[in-house]
């Protein structure tokens, strides 16, 4: 297999790893958007570039954006 | 080496339900489960591939890898960050209507 | 469930998926392999009728049904997240008075890149039976672009350049010009969705039939409803709050 794929392959399943060991959502927001980040480059090397333009738009921007604002409302409504 | 792109799919989507179960807060829940999911789209797009071959638009020399699982992780992609809107809208209602989102509190809460 | 069981039933059933999975895994074909039939015949089809976008092609054309069911899960999740975002009766919006200061930078940054976003989101969704993209890429990158105001710090211009019933209208129109397409098919060619526009020069902005309104439609339909449910988050998260 091509060095790159395989080094990409194992950056997908190390981030998903960490995204889901990080305990505090609104640090998880950022590694949520590297993962998506990550996932990006891997769907790249796949030969996939309408995946990865779909991907890098909702992986790395819309959804950490969300979570960041439902954790905001979350807290929020705590004090 | 050949079976580790099914088998970082599997491993994704385990490693999601592995987080669901551990989650103590419902929004890190929901994230846990788009990680399960993304499990799919390397899943398909593994299956896909052809070694050397490019991308399936025309122009391209030579053979093209699989179009038909492109376009499957393609709507999958869109349609997850949709319906993790839809949970998270979710949760922010049971922090409104509970004042947590800690899964084991909302389990003493209602017994 | 206590934490205990839920662990429990965790490590039995996540054992059971790993190995059924590695067992399933091992007689897939080969990554990286030779044998693709679905390829094989897809991009035959997707040649003969003007889509140089194969992935287009198989979206709203081939497998145009299929995606019709997607829309319409997409459909479905945002006007649930919207009901479930609207200000109940004991809420009130209640916009900050002062916002939040900002690097003169970075509201630069945001105001030039807005523009250009914006264009490449349209590039993005009228191309897409000819390079990547289409209607739903396309859709989001639009949906985001529009989101560079709240970057550049202008909270109250994005409302005022946003008025959301538009754009829960224009995504009902989005959801609706599809199935209306899907029905012009049934009458003039006898089956749903058929592709009955002219085919047109492969390349041509106007080629490839139907795909090309499609992708309009679903880009519609995708950029309201990201839009839809940002807002909703946003006026959550910034400007709803709870009067007693």
């Amino acid at each position: 297999m091509n060095p790159l794929l395989l080094v990409a392959f194992v950056l997908v399943a190390a981030g998903a790893t960490v995204v889901v060991f990080t305990r505090e959502p609104s640090r998880q927001a950022v590694t949520l958007g590297v993962y998506g980040i990550l996932l990006t480059l891997l769907f790249v090397l796949l030969q996939a570039p309408d995946v990865a333009l779909s991907q890098v738009a909702v992986g790395s921007a819309v959804v950490p954006l969300m979570v960041l604002l439902a954790v905001r409302k979350v807290r929020g409504g705590k004090r | 080496m050949n079976l580790l792109p099914y088998l970082v799919a599997g491993w994704l989507l385990l490693i999601g339900c592995f987080g669901v179960v551990r989650s103590r807060d419902l929004i890190h829940t929901v994230v846990c489960v788009a990680i399960a999911q993304s499990g799919t789209y390397v899943l398909l797009l593994g299956i896909g591939f052809q070694r050397g071959a490019s991308a399936p638009v025309q122009g391209a020399p030579g053979a093209v890898v699989d179009p038909v699982v492109q376009a499957l992780t393609l709507t999958d992609i869109v349609v997850s960050a949709t319906v993790t809107a839809l949970l998270l809208a979710l949760v922010i209602q049971i922090s409104k209507r509970a004042g947590t989102v800690d899964p084991d509190e909302l389990d003493e809460l209602r017994g | 469930m206590s934490r205990r069981a839920r662990w429990v039933v965790f490590w039995l059933g996540g054992l059971g998926v790993a190995v059924l999975f590695v067992l399933a895994v091992l007689r897939l074909p080969e990554f990286g392999g030779l044998v693709h039939p679905y390829r094989d015949l897809s991009v035959p089809a997707a040649m003969g009728r003007s889509s140089p976008n194969v992935v287009s092609s198989i979206n709203f054309d081939q497998r145009a049904l299929d995606t019709l069911g997607e829309e319409t899960i997409l459909l479905g999740s945002v006007v649930g997240a919207a009901a479930l975002l609207r200000p109940s009766k004991d809420e009130k919006e209640q916009l900050a008075k002062e916002e939040g200061r900002v690097l003169e930078a970075t509201k630069l940054l945001g105001y030039l890149l807005l523009p250009v976003t914006l264009i490449l989101g349209a590039d993005v969704v009228t191309h897409g039976h000819l390079t990547p993209g289409g209607g739903f890429q396309g859709g989001v990158v639009l949906a985001t672009g529009l989101h560079l105001l709240y970057v550049a710090g202008s909270y109250r211009m994005l409302r005022r350049l946003r008025p959301v019933s538009w754009y829960e209208m224009a995504e009902a129109a989005g959801a609706g010009a599809f199935v209306v397409l899907g029905f012009v098919g049934l009458f003039l060619a006898g089956s749903f969705l058929a592709n009955v526009l002219p085919w047109g020069t492969l390349g041509d902005l106007f080629s490839s039939g139907s795909v090309f309104a499609l992708n309009v439609a679903v880009g519609a339909e995708v950029t309201s409803g990201v839009v839809v449910l940002l807002a909703r988050f946003l006026a959550q998260a910034l400007s709803v709050r709870e009067v007693k």
